[in-house]
């Protein structure tokens, strides 16, 4: 489904990503893990097509075609979804309004009939209780006043509503309480499909105790540097990032050097 | 003054034998103001006599006043001398005969702010039946307007028909003097609309320029007068909605306002003259003086508008607070695209004991232009107890644009109170993101994002208004993403 082949990114002309490659097929649930600055959201950011990061060498298709060529909003109606590690508020904006816009904008896309106000409603209420947030969540504006959690549970309930073909969870997990990273998780293992892929980041490997995953990857300096099972998480968690030749700390920046 | 009176008939008789008013190019005055000018146009509209001395009077006021130069915009002098003073609507033979005669470009616009076709029609001038038209509406609306007492007629109309009413109000609110433009709408207004609302009566429907059939063809400097008796109730609705294609056209227009004893008068505008094109060129140069005289005790008055269009505005709906407990209102949202100049804001003048006021100024500027909020909140002596508060938020789309904040507050009563508050934001590269990421055009995602900025003067609009407003904007800000 998604490929990527030695994908350089850098912004500000700090180059980020230094060679990355990746292969995701339908079905599969992937993890990414290390350090912090390694390039974690900004590989995210850049499958996504945040015009801040620039391509400098690579290549990225979804199902063979090529994702360079198309805008933010065209990768988004092909099927790329990104759940922010950090989202943006935007105030006076209704979250039920945003929703159907986006969700209208994808049928459209799909030269299907847009959704009234009321159909959609009705399926916002159902989905904004699958992921425990109060419907009145629906008349606020976008994360405006959101509290971490909530936000994080905001940006699953998108992704239900919007069945993207390529889930990138940007750290959904973090900042979540116990119950709420069950929530979460059962939000994402509702993603789970045939032909659906995940990409998620996360730091933690009690993540992956809810949402198992077929593949881990560790990213350290813009580049992956181990892959492997389910397994690999755990041995992370136990050993740090020391043993594969990195240090704890060691960002993007450093590595440099 | 007889003499002139003498000479100024004479002219008028010369004038009428060059063939005034007899053939269609004729239609519209020789560029030009004097005298002979007003008099003509009074004239034609056969207007009494205290009328035209009226307009004489302002004239000979406004020869000596100067022209403004204190707003935040910059625009070439404007050669009084060279624009035409009166025009009449066009004759339907001169008009397109149908929707297919009309350029395209300004029906795409009509389509996308989802005007009715028999109403794109009208506002485009097409000769439709005007006259079926124009009964279908006497008869709809007339009807229950005339059963409830309500006057609402052109002003032309008025000057003829309630000529105590009109000697009474016109200028009392808006003196001739007030001001350079208004000193000149004052000599040369050639139509506007004048509504009276007796003693007790709410008005039993939104009263607006979109139901009269000659709005659309009104000149550039439109007179409303607007006279709520006590107890009474009346929302008017103005829409400019349809953009005028002529090149730096002036339209310097008069609104006045009194409310009476626990009366209220609420007044909307959406406002989009032509602003000129991409690179600045043409538009409306919009110089308006819109003022409300809450003169009754519980009085109320409240200025709505939603200003997208014309070159460059220059704009201030106030209120003067007289009467005791009376309130004002203000809500604003002024967009500026490309070479776009606002400087629009309020006055509320406080004179009666415990008045209040509320100023919600949204500003929004793309592209290049410039939008300034200039706003005072003035508290006489007398006004114990008064009190103001102010919200002025600027929104800013790319980099090249400006906002700026002139809010000015005089106070001659320690016992007022004035709360202001100030933001300017911007339109972020992660808001923008954001929407992309869910499938959102970019354009889309500014209207929208602007749309949720304005939100809380769009819901002091009438429900198909704040719809209109809406896609409005996002008609105005097509090209400021990209
Ligand atoms: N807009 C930007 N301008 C400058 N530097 C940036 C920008 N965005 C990211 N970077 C830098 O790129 C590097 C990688 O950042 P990134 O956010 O991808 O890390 P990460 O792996 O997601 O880290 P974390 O685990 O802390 O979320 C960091 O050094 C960061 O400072
Ligand atoms: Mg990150």
């Amino acid at each position: 489904m998604l490929s990527i082949k030695n994908l350089h990114a850098s912004v500000e002309g700090k180059e980020i990503l230094k060679g990355i490659n990746l292969e995701i097929k339908a079905g599969e649930v992937h993890a990414i893990m290390g350090p912090n600055g390694s390039g974690k959201s900004t590989l995210s950011q850049v499958l996504a097509g945040n015009e801040a990061f620039e391509v400098t060498e690579g290549e990225i298709t979804l199902n063979g075609e090529n994702l360079l060529e198309l805008e933010t909003e065209e990768r988004a109606r092909e099927g790329i979804f990104l759940a922010f590690q950090y989202p943006v508020e935007i105030p006076g904006v209704s979250n039920l309004q945003f929703l159907r816009t986006a969700v209208n904008a994808m049928r459209q896309h799909k030269g299907q009939d847009e959704m009234n106000a009321a159909e959609f409603m009705k399926l916002a209420k159902e989905i904004s209780k699958q992921v425990d947030l109060d419907p009145a969540f629906l008349k606020r504006g976008v994360n405006e006043g959101f509290s971490g959690g909530e936000k994080k549970r905001n940006e699953i309930m998108q992704a239900l509503l919007l069945q993207p073909k390529l889930a990138i969870l940007d750290e959904t997990d973090s900042g979540l309480d116990i119950d709420a990273l069950k929530v979460v998780s059962d939000g994402v293992n509702a993603l789970r499909a045939e032909d659906r892929a995940i990409l998620m980041v996360t730091h933690y490997q009690r993540l992956l105790n809810h949402i198992v995953p077929d593949y881990v990857h560790v990213l350290a300096g813009g580049k992956i540097i181990k892959s492997g099972g389910r397994e690999l998480a755990l041995e992370l968690e136990e050993r740090g990032y020391g043993w594969l030749g990195i240090k704890d700390e060691e960002t993007a920046d450093s590595s440099v050097n | 003054m007889a003499t002139t009176d003498q000479e100024v008939n004479e002219l008028i008789k010369r004038e009428y034998e060059h063939g005034f008013v007899t053939d269609i190019e004729s239609d519209t005055f020789e560029p030009g103001l004097n005298e002979d000018v007003i008099a003509r146009l009074s004239g034609i509209k056969k207007e009494p006599e205290w009328m035209l001395e009226w307009r004489l009077k302002a004239y000979r006021r406004w020869l000596e006043m100067d022209e403004p130069d204190w707003a935040h915009v910059g625009y070439p002098k404007i050669d009084y001398n060279s624009i035409s003073y009166y025009s009449a609507p066009k004759r339907k033979e001169d008009m397109p005969q149908s929707l297919d005669e009309v350029d395209p470009e300004l029906l795409k616009t009509y389509e996308k702010l989802g005007i009715p076709l028999h109403e794109r029609e009208k506002l485009a001038g097409v000769a439709v039946d005007a006259v079926f038209d124009s009964v279908s509406v006497a008869t709809t609306f007339k009807e229950p307007l005339a059963k409830a007492g309500v006057i609402f007629c052109s002003i032309s109309e008025a000057i003829q028909d309630y000529p105590e009413l009109v000697k009474k109000y016109l200028g009392s609110v808006v003196p001739a003097g007030d001001n350079f433009f208004a000193g000149l709408n004052s000599a040369v207004f050639s139509d506007g609309t004048f509504v009276y609302v007796p003693k007790g009566v709410r008005c039993p429907m939104e009263l607006s320029t979109y139901f009269r059939i000659n709005a659309a063809n009104t000149g550039q400097f439109e007179r409303t007068l607007i006279i709520a008796e006590d107890s009474s109730y009346v929302s008017y609705l103005e829409g400019c909605t349809a953009p005028m294609r002529d090149e730096n056209q002036l339209h310097a227009a008069v609104v006045e306002l009194v409310a009476l004893d626990d009366a209220q008068i609420k007044y909307s505008t959406v406002q989009n003259w032509y602003p000129g094109d991409e690179e600045g060129k043409g538009g409306i140069f919009n110089f308006v003086t819109k003022r409300g005289a809450a003169i009754g005790k519980n009085s109320k008055i409240s200025w709505t508008q939603v200003e997208t269009g014309s070159a460059v505005t220059w704009k201030y709906p106030s209120c003067i607070l007289r009467g005791e407990n009376s309130v004002g209102e203000f809500y604003s949202v002024a967009l500026t695209n490309n070479y776009q100049q606002a400087d629009t804001g309020t006055k509320m003048i406080h004179l009666g004991k415990n008045t209040s006021s509320t100023i919600i100024s949204k500003g929004i500027s793309a592209g290049k232009s410039s939008n300034a909020y200039r706003g005072l909140v003035k508290f006489g002596p007398g006004a114990e107890g008064a009190r103001n508060f102010t919200q002025c938020d600027s929104l800013l789309i790319g980099d090249r644009c400006g906002a700026h904040t002139f809010p000015y507050i005089e106070s001659k009563n320690k016992s007022a109170i004035v709360e202001h508050e100030a933001t300017t934001s911007k339109v972020s590269d992660e808001q923008m993101f954001l929407c992309r990421q869910r499938g959102i055009d970019p354009e889309q995602a500014v209207s929208m994002i602007v749309n949720g900025f304005c939100k809380e003067v769009f819901k002091e609009l009438p429900m198909e208004f704040a719809v209109e407003a809406g896609k409005l904007l996002e008609v105005s800000l097509e090209g400021s993403v990209g």
